[in-house]
């Protein structure tokens, strides 16, 4: 090599390096993209914490198969009822779990399931009632074994 | 093939809430995840889960990655009248599923 690098060029190309590092990194849901995600679900609509339940274990050892469910109490009546349950993760690779469609047919709103969480993180549950209205709950998880990561 | 589990009781009283639970066996392959060579292992995944009950929808999910392998789904439904409820799983490489069960109300 006939000259030595400056130390400014050096900083750009390890500056350089480390934006490609970032951009290589796996896909991996944010809390931003979670909040993008509950976005394209709710649209414009003001999200209001309460009247869902979301039951998940706070303590996780196997994160391939977490029980989750999502409830809401609703007399589930033609005027008066649920009309749809979404879950989401903040760091899962994508951050939609389940999306539920449900109606007076239900006589209760409530789903249950099993997930993946491929990481420590929060969970948050949508409701969408029939007078149109949005409430949300969320719950942290911690997760000791991630799921997702291991080799196939 | 896949093997599906599904619970409903068999008798019900008219207006009764029942609660169904359905498993099937299935990898739900998230599409993440890589061999040893570094390769993707391809998505695999369950996409839909769709209940009638005579014909009529009464339940209906979209499933993602995010739900662990063998699906398991619970919830809810109105005994309305006899007959029969049938659970319908759709999904990649042209999965697809039908489960009923039979229910008498009275």
């Amino acid at each position: 090599m006939s000259r030595h690098l400056s130390r400014r060029e050096l900083l750009l190309a390890a500056g350089a390096g480390l934006a490609s590092l970032v951009v290589v990194r796996p896909a991996r849901a944010t809390p931003e993209a979670m909040r993008e995600a509950i976005r394209k679900v709710v649209g414009a609509a003001r999200v209001t914490p309460g009247r869902v339940k979301l039951e998940l274990p706070p303590l996780v050892e196997n994160g391939n198969v977490v029980p989750l469910a999502v409830s809401v109490e609703s007399p589930m009546t033609e005027v008066d009822h649920v009309r749809g349950l979404h879950v989401f993760t903040e760091r899962n690779p994508r951050p939609e779990v389940l999306s539920v469609r449900l109606g007076p047919r239900a006589g209760r709103a409530r789903v249950a399931t099993r997930v993946r969480l491929a990481n420590t993180q929060s969970v948050v549950a949508i409701a969408e009632l029939s007078d149109g209205s949005w409430w949300s709950d969320s719950a942290d998880v911690v997760v000791t074994l991630a799921a997702c990561l291991e080799e196939a | 093939m896949a093997r599906a589990l599904v619970s409903v009781p068999a008798r019900a009283r008219r207006g009764e809430i029942i609660e169904v639970k359905a498993l099937i066996s299935h990898v739900m392959e998230t599409g993440h995840r890589r061999r040893q060579d570094g390769s993707v292992v391809p998505p695999d995944i369950i996409r839909r889960f769709v209940c009638t009950y005579n014909g009529t929808e009464v339940f209906r999910a979209e499933l993602y990655p995010a739900i662990a392998a063998n699906p398991f789904i619970a919830f809810s439904t109105v005994a309305t009248e006899s007959g029969t409820l049938a659970l319908h799983w759709t999904g990649d490489n042209g999965f697809s599923v039908t489960e009923s069960a039979a229910i008498v109300v009275e």
